[in-house]
């Protein structure tokens, strides 16, 4: 049945071609009048461009529907929930959209839900989009402080060495959201979303230790050597159970220590609102890995196997960070007073202990017996990350 | 055993994406068992030249170059065939806008006047409307001045930089007609370069063709396989989707010549390939005077 439209004096300048779109959905064939001063101009060559055929007719034109571009269109799986693989021909379209066919297959190699999906993504996001914080307002930079130089030069290495880390743990997360298939939104924005969290993390650490100093404290040669095992690190789960799990979960005990012992208000508020953050980065890795282990449990032992390796990579090199322990020592001290230096140094062995239980709990959440967690907890790197 | 020869087509470089677009049709003949290959001219003399001289097997031609191919090969007894052209080169129309503020209400009106047009060999900013303009009457000095928008000569038009020229000449005042193809009148508007109720249409010409395929003396055997190959291509096909949006059409059409008298006329009214066809015939009697 042929359908019948009247423009009116709506030119195809003007945005008639919409309703001729709209005609051509549901019919065939479509007749088209209108009044429009240069319909007879405008109409032949929008549809000879569109591919649709075109008649004068006494009175308008008959436009016939030429070729579809949308069949072989497919739905990029629901809006809801992802699918349990996501493939290349969705390229970035979002999830739940009608995909032409034909678009280009970009690589994007992370695109099984059982390697980067937790159903917490969208709420950790949602918890860490909602949390942002403002540097200069959150922390109270004018703060007086009391502390001797010497401390201040501790704080400034501690500041150093966190810098350091949060720069891994900026990279190391990029460099698989980079391959993640954009189906699995949540996880992009999660990882997105902490990917800021860290350069304000980098902001801070370095804003504070520019407080009274100008120049900044060591890098080890064995720090970096540990941090750069996350980098040549291709797999996703095994990376994010090193940075996330070990790594940022050992930090967490590092930063509540920092705010516990802090010399002043300053790198208090600083680690503070630091370790909130990072608690939201923990919480989604051990998410992420708790359904990875859960669909397949071969994935744990892989994960021991890192932490084997990544001992023995280290075992060759200086990898206590004696320069970060030291600091911390005198920072929990707050003086060279032998009876205060002896309270800081039981503080910074109780934190190390905290750090070593810490790696165990985690470490069972993700299923491994008492025995083997305790094993592999001792073996993760001297360094915190 | 030899490599079976391939086939060669010729094209104008008219924009950097030429390349892809042949690229993709390389691949497509070749994924399909016919060795095909391309040559990228700068000019469509260039091309035509090294048509009639065998360089190339097939040439994607302009409507001035097909002209330019009828005429040369007449010349030594040889044919022309077109064999397949885009849906997109039927029924072409150019129009002549003025200002909608002006005194020009018809075509009369344009007498004395400075029309302003696209390149020297574009046929449809220049040839197609000045034929359709002169058939009114109005040629010569009747017209007025005549003032071009060289945007890459030897393109034959290609490029759309004449046109758009040309309507800023006529919205600034410089000319007081300006000549484009009817697809770029709406094109203009959209993007914002006319406003709604700024110019009006004095004259639409009659619909005439545009590109073609071109072969000589019937084309190597390969020939019937690449037109074949070409005539399938199904915009539903989302593997040969891109390459068609690219080349600007949704099917391939059999070649026709019914749509190229205007601009025959226009051709034989304004000379416009005699300097290069003399040149042509001369540079071959050269040629043949100095073989051994």
């Amino acid at each position: 049945m042929t359908a019948i439209l009247d423009l009116g004096d709506l030119g195809l300048d003007e945005g008639a071609h919409l309703l001729i779109k709209r005609a051509l959905a549901s019919a065939h064939e479509v007749e088209v009048r209108g009044t429009s001063a240069t319909l007879a101009i405008d109409l032949p060559a929008w549809t000879r461009a569109q591919g649709h055929r075109l008649e004068p007719r006494a009175g308008g034109f008959l436009l016939a529907r030429g070729p579809d571009r949308w069949r072989g269109a497919e739905r990029a799986g629901t809006l809801a929930t992802p699918e349990a693989h996501a493939p290349a021909r969705w390229g970035l379209a979002a999830r739940g959209a009608l995909v032409e066919a034909g678009a280009p297959e970009l690589d994007l190699p992370l695109a099984d839900r059982a390697t980067v999906w937790a159903d917490e993504a969208a709420r950790l996001y949602a918890q860490a989009a909602a949390a942002q914080w403002d540097p200069a307002t959150a922390i109270p930079w004018d703060a007086p402080a009391h502390h001797p130089p010497e401390v201040e030069d501790a704080v400034v290495q501690v500041m150093t060495y966190l810098i350091e880390n949060e720069t891994a743990a900026l990279l190391v997360p990029v460099r698989f959201l980079g391959k993640l298939h954009p189906h699995f939104r949540e996880v992009m924005q999660l990882l997105a979303i902490q990917a800021a969290d860290e350069a304000r993390h980098i902001e801070v650490f370095t804003r504070r230790a520019c407080l009274r100093r100008d120049a900044l404290g060591l890098s080890t040669a064995g720090g970096q050597a540990s941090l750069a095992t996350l980098f040549d690190e291709p797999d996703f789960a095994i990376a994010s159970f090193l940075l996330s799990v070990l790594g940022e979960g050992s930090f967490l005990s590092l930063l509540w220590f920092l705010s516990d012992h802090a010399p002043d208000a300053c790198t208090r508020e600083v680690a503070l609102l630091a370790a909130r953050d990072e608690a939201r980065h923990v919480a989604f890795g051990l998410a992420h890995l708790q359904r990875h282990v859960d669909e397949d449990p071969s994935v744990r032992e892989r994960l021991a196997g890192a932490i084997e390796r990544r001992h023995a990579a280290l075992a060759h090199t200086a990898g206590l960070n004696a320069e970060v322990f030291d600091a911390l020592v005198l920072l929990a001290a707050g003086s060279w007073e032998p009876a205060d230096l002896r309270r800081g140094h039981a503080a910074v062995t109780a934190l190390t202990q905290q750090m070593l239980q810490g790696r165990i709990q985690r470490l069972r959440r993700l299923g491994f017996d008492a025995e083997r967690a305790a094993e592999l907890a001792a073996l993760h790197t001297r360094n915190f990350m | 055993m030899s490599e079976p020869k391939e086939l060669v087509l010729g094209a104008v470089a008219y924009d950097a994406k030429v390349v892809p677009i042949w690229e993709g049709f390389r691949a497509y003949f070749r994924e399909r068992g016919l060795p095909f290959d391309f040559v990228l001219y700068s000019s469509y003399e260039r091309q035509v030249e090294a048509h009639l001289r065998g360089d190339i097997d097939v040439a994607w031609s302009s409507p001035l170059a097909w002209i330019e191919t009828v005429r040369a090969a007449r010349t030594r007894g040889r044919t022309a065939e077109a064999i397949a052209m885009r849906d997109t080169d039927r029924d072409l129309t150019s129009v002549v806008l003025v200002r909608a503020d002006g005194p020009i209400r018809e075509v009369a009106d344009l007498r004395g006047r400075r029309i302003g047009v696209g390149a020297a060999d574009s046929p449809q900013a220049t040839l197609i409307p000045l034929e359709v303009l002169a058939e009114a009457g109005l040629a010569g000095a009747s017209l007025g001045e005549v003032v071009r928008h060289d945007v890459l000569v030897g393109k034959h038009g290609d490029h759309i930089g004449g046109e758009r020229l040309a309507v800023e000449a006529l919205l600034a005042g410089r000319v007081d007609a300006a000549c484009v193809i009817d697809g770029n009148h709406l094109a203009f508007t959209r993007e914002g370069l006319i406003t709604k109720g700024q110019v009006r249409v004095v004259l639409q010409t009659p619909p005439y063709d545009h590109c073609n395929i071109t072969i000589l003396d019937g084309g190597p055997p390969a020939i019937t396989r690449f037109r074949e190959l070409l005539l399938a291509m199904s915009y539903e096909d989302a593997r040969v989707r891109p390459l068609l949006d690219m080349e600007g059409l949704k099917a391939w059409c059999p070649g026709r010549t019914t749509g190229y008298a205007l601009l025959e006329r226009a051709v034989d009214r304004f000379g416009a390939i005699d300097r290069w066809l003399d040149g042509w015939l001369g540079r071959l009697a050269d040629e043949a005077r100095l073989a051994p």
